[in-house]
């Protein structure tokens, strides 16, 4: 066994295919935390939007019908959380774990009403790929650089950064989340910014499950398989800002890509010691080396404070 | 104030569902005998196990004459419970289907010694003895997988196959040993690349990972996959149409998941284990202990009909069923616990 057999475009090709969902889930993470909502949701929105997606395409027969249900889901069950977190100011740890178990049983129970099985829904199309100067017809990353979500991500990550950086909005939203009572009596609404910030979350989440969904054509029971809550733990190992949290997703993306090509080129390493890397490294890493990360002041406080 | 009828609401629809989850389906009250079931998580519907132990209730219903009546848990719900209240019913004998039935069965049925018991892949403690009320309703799916890996090793052009494994426990662990050990039965110098998605119950429910393992094995030459691995195993046929290689199914007759790309699938007739433990319950033969059924008694098999047959060339089939004979006969032995790694 050579070690050309482990590092290879093919590494690289999976890397980026299991990267895609923490990507996306992990920068609507950061753009929700960053306006001051926590959101441990991730998971039951992936999962909202795996099936919306499914949905969309196994009635319209139309695949981005189905992108625009699984947002639209995505949408509407980060509604939930933030008018239970932001109107109501209740826990927002309990929402969201509240949300995830909602999602896990809410999807179930149409995916048996609609497509009658408790395991997985029926095969829709999936999207299309594209070809831009038949750079899809290259070995290896032509399946990549020909998809439509995996494309959508990279421009996401950076379309995240400069939302949160360089934009009007981006300056309220991450004034709502480090100090809310200051931005509110400098005529910010608190209350509209944070609602903003957990809706984008959920659109992005929504759209990883989407790419989890159109990647097997179909819907299956339970498929983010806790995706959502490594997400998370990129987006703290990426500091809350969204270049950051990308790169730190796609190095859980690649540990996992490592993992199963060590298992394939038959090294005979345990997988359950291969699987600690990323998480080993997150704290490793977080412990010193890159210093401290420090979440926005105002996360996880409901606004108004207890007075 | 809106938001106390939204608050009650909410509580009033959660009570509802929680009350709809846990609903037991009751037949008619006749005189006939009756049984229990507590399916696994998923229930029916799943198109594998479950469906597979409803279909054996089913047939024994109609064939036997008996009288059943199920629940089917939720997810993280209280199985001990669920068996328990069936028990405590008319129902003589309770199955729970699956091995993470085991220790629920272990405890309730040391509470109702006058009823019987089965759990479908019982996993058996060598160091405690079985109830005396407890069937462990084992499958020889060594066996099975050893006669799909056959066929895999005789089809196969590129002398690599691959095996997708779920948790990596010994119950799969069965799976991939029989399967290995069929290809090399065959074909000597065929490798054998093996994978397993993790180590928890999630491994068997994350195809975006099975894809991807299957992706790597193709990667490394394999242009057959034979998966163990509930719905992860979704993935693994997912990449065959994408790359155009074939894969085998499980448990149940995948054929329908990808028409054209599943080569066979090894089945584990978990309704004939069901019948056959009904109808010796019936003749009062049913004795406490381990029940293997392999291929001697048609516990396990593999699919070849209309669907595949032009996938499998009929010489295979004739060398596949002379090995089934070799294994029933004793002459085979397939490898089924895994050495020290």
């Amino acid at each position: 066994m050579s070690l050309d057999g482990i590092f290879s475009l093919a590494l690289l090709s999976q890397t980026v295919r299991i990267s895609v969902p923490y990507v996306l889930a992990a920068l609507g993470a950061t753009i929700s935390e960053t306006g001051g909502v926590v959101n441990i949701a991730l998971e039951g929105l992936i999962l909202t939007g795996a099936f919306c997606a499914v949905l969309g395409s196994h009635y319209s027969g139309n695949p981005w019908v189905g992108v625009m249900a699984a947002m639209t889901g995505g949408i509407f069950v980060s509604l939930i959380h933030a008018v239970v977190c932001i109107r109501f100011r209740a826990n927002q740890i309990i929402s969201g774990l509240a949300i995830n178990i909602l999602a896990a049983g809410a999807t179930k129970f149409f995916l048996k009403l609609i497509f009658h099985s408790s395991s997985n829904s029926s095969r829709v199309a999936g999207l299309p790929h594209w070809s831009f100067f038949g750079l899809d017809r290259a070995p290896v990353i032509g399946a990549i650089v020909s998809d439509s979500l995996i494309l959508a991500a990279a421009l996401l990550v950076f379309a995240s950064y400069c939302l949160i950086y360089k934009t009007p909005f981006g300056l309220r939203l991450r004034a709502v989340g480090e100090h809310p009572e200051c931005a509110e009596t400098l005529g910010v609404s608190v209350y509209f910014m944070r609602c903003a910030g957990v809706m984008l979350c959920g659109v992005l989440a929504a759209l990883a499950g989407a790419w989890l969904a159109f990647d097997q054509h179909q819907f299956s029971a339970d498929m983010s398989g806790g995706r959502g809550y490594i997400a998370l733990t990129a987006m703290i190992f990426g500091k809350w800002n969204p270049l950051w949290a990308a790169l730190a997703a796609a190095l859980f993306g690649l540990a996992e890509a490592f993992q199963i090509q060590l298992q394939t080129v038959g090294v005979s390493v345990p997988t359950q010691f291969i699987q600690m890397i990323p998480y080993v490294l997150t704290v490793v890493l977080l412990a010193g080396v890159i210093g401290k990360s420090r979440a926005p002041a105002a996360d996880g406080k409901p606004y108004p404070g207890e007075e | 104030m809106p938001s106390k009828y939204t608050g009650l609401l909410f509580f009033a629809a959660l009570c509802a569902a929680g009350l709809c989850g846990c609903a037991r389906k009751q037949a008619a009250e006749s005189g006939a005998k009756k049984i229990g079931l507590v399916f696994d998580v998923g229930g029916r519907g799943d198109k594998s196990f479950n469906d597979s132990a409803y279909n054996g209730m089913e047939r024994a219903r109609k064939e036997l004459g008996i009288e059943y009546s199920y629940i089917e848990p939720g997810e993280g719900a209280d199985k001990e419970s669920a068996l328990r209240q069936l028990a405590s019913g008319r129902e003589g004998l309770i199955f729970g289907t699956g091995f993470l039935f085991t220790d629920d069965i272990n405890i309730v049925s040391a509470d109702f010694p006058d009823k019987m018991f089965a759990c479908v892949d019982y996993a058996v403690n060598p160091a405690k003895p079985i109830a005396p009320n407890v069937v462990a309703l084992k499958f020889r799916e060594q066996e099975g997988s050893f006669l799909v890996g056959a066929i895999a090793g005789l089809t196969t052009k590129t002398n690599v196959v691959g095996f997708v494994g779920g948790m990596d426990i010994p119950l799969i662990h069965k799976f991939e040993l029989g399967y290995a050990a069929g290809v090399k039965a065959v074909n000597p110098q065929c490798k054998v690349i093996v994978g397993y998605a993790g180590v928890t119950g999630e491994a068997f429910k994350n195809p975006a990972k099975g894809k991807a393992i299957a992706f790597s094995q193709i990667d490394q030459g394999a242009d057959i996959i034979f998966h163990a691995s509930g719905s992860t195993g979704l993935g693994v046929f997912e990449a065959a149409r994408e790359r155009n290689i074939k894969a085998i199914g499980v448990d149940s007759d995948q054929y329908s998941e990808a028409p054209g790309y599943i080569l066979t699938s090894m089945i584990k007739k978990v309704d004939v284990g069901l019948y056959e433990t009904v109808k010796s319950w019936l003749a009062g033969t049913l004795k406490g202990g381990v029940t293997e059924l392999g291929l001697a008694r048609d516990g396990v098999g593999y699919v070849y009909d209309e669907n595949n047959k032009d996938l499998i060339s009929p010489e295979t089939i004739k060398k596949v069923e002379s090995l089934k004979r070799k294994i029933i006969s004793g002459e085979i032995k397939v490898p089924s616990v895994k050495e020290n790694r």
